[in-house]
């Protein structure tokens, strides 16, 4: 049977829709209320809620747990002090991503690391003379995600801690009763926070953050608004954005660190001290400059979407419900130069948005290129700009929060 | 006088900071005077009580163009609609109608009033889209000059006549049935539920001195369904902040463009010469000149309170005269100690979310306007309500709630009686009202703000008290807005044009007098 999350009974009470679906093997809701957009409206207006408990999570521990991430993690895991977090990802030999995660340092030797898949054999397999230990807590921790402008103001009254926490950090802490851990992430792109608790503390921890939320407007979000704010906030989700190399059918379904436009992560790669996986296959790929992508936000121009779709005799759709479907991207002289792979209406910004792999050429702010649309069962190509990602990244998400009221 | 400005405005209203931002963007200087101490006309927010926020006038981003938005850049500048997921319909009998986002949903709480109208709904819903999608591209450009006989004039009337030669011929059919006859007509060929009806013809009485059974209410309803949210057509928005953050937002886009926008600047008059317009000249006697002056006051205010009407033709100002305002609108704005409670619906508040529209007939909305025909506010008012810090958090302290009631009808001229004697108790029949509906309304009651037709006139300036600058009859619309020949934001005196809501397409925060305006100006410069 399905496995439910240590939230499950406050979830379930909540999901008006009874609109369910899997998420690694658990029960999750698509959506709490008929109007999912007002879930949305929830996480940039006022607070919302999402159970990420789903997530794998593996305790990484030991003297010499930071040398073994050190030479698995693309990210420089030497960076990330106790009580700070990483957005990193591993990656195979030949410099390919393998999948992403967020890992939290708890001390000198002990880290949470977090992922959408299965990775206990991969990570287990790597480990050699180190002495390390690597442990799944997945259904020990229940995980609450609170996001959106009214999160901190929310949190901090019940846990003045969280005022301090800068973009990334976290802090163990009180929630009643209750020893909880709480980061400043999140998978929105705004302000926000994830509560990590004991799995049979969940229900408590639940009521208590509603309590305090409720009068700022706090509501559970489910699946499908998580996954609009995240395409603002220019977050890759595995199976859409990329796959997993170790599990990919061919190298079209592959992509390195460069190409999915992360070659942030990859500070400090010269560094002879720093030997990753995929390192040599990475600064090879830097040196010859033989990425074939490069992943950036793209803006379609609403003037051209609404007069294709007016010329057709139709009202131009704005849907914000996301399309994790391959769109092609030509050039002006329909040329293939690269693909979407998220695309939605974005309401915040008020513009049609995608996640794309644009041809490094083309990959850069300012561009124009054509996305193809199906108008009245026809293709029909829609002039759009190429942005930076985030296309939206609110002052909030990493303003200091000391001494703010809300 | 100094000519540092190529163009002023008066007014910063929402169309005169439209109208100001196209002008900055392109490339003139600009200068925005604005008589009071904050921009935004009959559109802002007020915190009237520490921690509540109040719309004192307008309440909500209706008809705003959306291709202002992108030109104006104004996502940049915090433009922020927020969805208003529901509509609540109180009735007499307690039961209620409450409308939703699933249209499955719907049609079956429709069906508890009426199987037929839920079947009939869609249908209803289509043809007026197909409606407004045909008056859309006239909506959003000027109009033709009826007396314009030259060739540019000829081909925009050409132009017109083409527009509507390709509009499917049922579509023309509904078109002329909504500008020319009753809402309730309308309605009534699709509906049979009461409760449905008030709701739906409630937008045909918006603003105007007309009930749902007169005619003229179709060309309402047709005007209020010219709204468009995120792609939804009839659909309005909150503004984050109310519709004073959303004129914060345009004063910052104006400024952004390089224009200068200067408060407590009280115009008043143009200056003129050889006729034509030289600069304007304000209350504390300063000067300003610019080769461009641009009026967002009502035509009232522009054509006899800022210029000499001696100065203009002599039709020009007997149809101005003529020019119906006779507002009748209201505002009651409570802050309310915690949500009211509707007893069917248990402790359910999602019905809050949108507008409370307290209609429960057609016929009730029509015998509120037979008080108002004989010159006195209505006993048992309509009401369209919204607990706006359901929709936004920053509008009230956490828990507590402002709630914006807009009521009609309330005649600016009472007759026997007067707005200062009569205020109150205009707002106690408000607030009955409610108490009928929600009982214990009254004691969650903090403060209660009363915005009657004067002081509409008074605070915000709009004669008569009328939102729209002028009533939505169709004498004076699209080729008469706001008289005929002077319909494409020109005046008689040269440089001098009007931007304001007395102009195509005419009320509403809709930004559109204001952009089409700066189009002529700008048309007009390069000549």
């Amino acid at each position: 049977m399905v496995h439910r999350s240590p939230f499950h009974d406050r979830v379930a009470a909540a999901n008006e829709t009874s609109l369910w679906s899997h998420w690694s093997g658990h029960l999750v809701v698509e959506k709490y209320q008929m109007a999912e957009k007002w879930e949305y409206v929830a996480i940039r207006n006022a607070a919302g809620a999402f159970d990420s408990s789903p997530l794998y999570k593996y305790r990484v521990a030991g003297p010499d747990a930071e040398r073994f991430l050190g030479g698995v993690l693309t990210r420089d895991i030497r960076t990330c002090a106790p009580g700070q977090a990483h957005y990193t990802i591993w990656c195979d030999e030949r410099g390919h991503v393998n999948e992403d995660g967020v890992v939290f340092r708890h001390s000198a030797d002990e880290f949470l690391l977090t992922a959408a898949e299965p990775n206990l054999a991969y990570f287990r397999d790597l480990i050699g003379h180190e002495r390390v230990e690597i442990t799944e807590v997945t259904d020990e921790i229940g995980t609450l995600a609170i996001q959106g402008p009214r999160s901190h103001a929310i949190l901090s009254r019940l846990a003045p801690a969280v005022s301090a926490l800068g973009y990334f950090e976290h802090t163990p802490a009180k929630l009643g009763a209750s020893a909880v851990t709480i980061s400043r992430t999140g998978y929105t792109g705004d302000l926000g926070y994830e509560v990590l608790c004991d799995a049979p503390d969940a229900g408590a921890v639940w009521d208590a953050i509603f309590e305090a939320g409720a009068p700022h407007g706090l509501i559970p979000f489910g699946q499908i608004a998580l996954l609009m704010a995240r395409i603002e906030a220019g977050l890759l989700l595995i199976h859409v954005d990329f796959d997993a190399s170790r599990l990919a059918e061919n190298d079209e379904h592959r992509s390195t660190p460069v190409e999915l436009g992360l070659s942030w992560m990859l500070k400090g790669v010269d560094d002879d001290s720093r030997p990753f996986i995929g390192r040599r296959a990475i600064r090879r790929e830097l040196a010859d400059g033989t990425s074939r992508w490069k992943m950036m936000g793209l803006m379609v121009d609403p003037f051209d979407y609404d007069a294709k779709y007016t010329a057709a005799g139709m009202a131009p759709p704005k849907d914000h419900i996301p399309v994790h479907e391959d769109m092609m991207v030509y050039d002006g002289d329909a040329r293939r130069v690269g693909y979407a792979t998220s695309f939605m209406y974005s309401p915040v910004l008020q513009r049609h948005i995608a996640l794309a792999r644009i041809r490094p050429e083309l990959a850069v702010p300012g561009a124009r290129v054509n996305l193809e649309f199906t108008i009245n069962h026809r293709y029909v190509q829609v002039a759009a700009d190429v942005v930076r990602n985030p296309m939206f990244a609110p002052a909030r998400k990493t303003a200091a929060m000391n001494g703010a009221e809300s | 006088m100094t000519s540092e400005f190529d163009a002023i405005v008066i007014g910063g209203g929402h169309n005169g900071l439209v109208n100001g931002a196209y002008l900055a963007r392109a490339g003139l200087r600009t200068l925005i005077l604005e008589r009071r101490e904050l921009v935004g006309g009959a559109a802002i927010t007020e915190e009237l009580r520490p921690g509540f926020k109040f719309t004192t006038f307008s309440y909500a981003l209706s008809l705003l163009r959306p291709d202002i938005v992108h030109e104006l850049d104004l996502v940049r500048h915090g433009f922020m609609p927020l969805l208003m997921p529901s509509s609540f319909c109180p009735m007499d009998n307690g039961d209620s109608l409450v409308m939703g986002q699933d249209r499955g949903e719907n049609i079956r709480e429709i069906a508890r009033h009426s199987q037929r109208d839920a079947d009939a709904y869609d249908q209803y819903r289509h043809d007026v889209e197909m409606v407004v999608r045909a008056v859309k591209p006239l909506f959003d450009k000027a109009p033709p000059n009826l007396t314009d006989l030259s060739p540019e004039g000829l081909a925009e009337m050409a132009d017109l006549a083409a527009h509507l030669r390709g509009v499917d011929t049922g579509v023309l059919h509904n078109l002329v049935r909504l500008l020319t006859g009753s809402a309730a007509d309308f309605l009534d060929d699709y509906f049979e539920s009461e409760i449905l009806k008030g709701w739906l013809s409630s937008s045909g009485i918006i603003g105007t001195k007309v009930g749902p059974m007169s005619q003229g209410s179709g060309l309402v309803l047709l005007f209020h369904s010219m709204g468009e949210h995120d792609g939804h057509f009839g659909s309005w928005a909150f503004h984050k902040g109310g519709n004073g953050g959303f004129t914060q937002v345009l004063a910052r886009a104006a400024e952004a463009f390089g224009a200068e926008i200067k408060l407590r600047a009280e115009v008043e008059r143009v200056i003129t010469a050889n006729g034509r317009a030289t600069g304007v000249a304000l209350a504390d006697g300063t000067e300003l000149a610019a080769k461009v002056v641009v009026s967002a006051a009502d035509p009232r205010r522009t054509f006899t309170t800022f210029v000499d009407p001696r100065e203009l033709p002599a039709d020009l100002v007997d149809n101005l005269r003529r020019y119906r305002y006779q507002g009748t609108s209201s505002k009651v704005n409570f802050a309310l100690d915690g949500l009211p409670a509707y007893p069917s619906l248990g402790d359910r508040a999602d019905m809050f979310r949108g507008f409370t529209n307290v209609a429960p007939s057609m016929e009730y909305l029509e015998r509120a306007f037979d008080e108002a025909k004989y010159g006195w506010y209505s006993t048992k008012p309509y009401i369209d309500a919204a607990i706006q810090s359901t929709i936004d958090p920053d509008m009230a302290p956490p828990g507590q709630h402002v709630m914006s009631c807009f009521v009609h009808y309330t005649p600016y001229e009472l007759k026997g009686g007067d707005w200062a004697k009569e205020r109150e108790h205009m707002a106690d029949n408000v607030q009955n009202t409610l108490e009928s509906h929600f009982p214990g309304f009254s004691d969650l009651v903090l403060q209660r703000e009363i915005v009657t037709p004067l002081d509409i006139e008074q605070v915000a300036g709009l004669p008569e008290g009328n939102i729209f600058h002028g009533e939505f009859l169709a004498p004076q619309m699209y080729f008469f807005r706001p008289a005929p020949g002077w319909n494409q934001y020109r005046t008689p005196i040269e440089g001098y044009y009007q931007c304001g809501s007395g102009t195509h397409p005419g009320g509403c925060v809709s930004g559109g007098p204001g952009k089409l305006a700066s189009q002529r100006i700008l048309a007009d410069l390069t000549r």
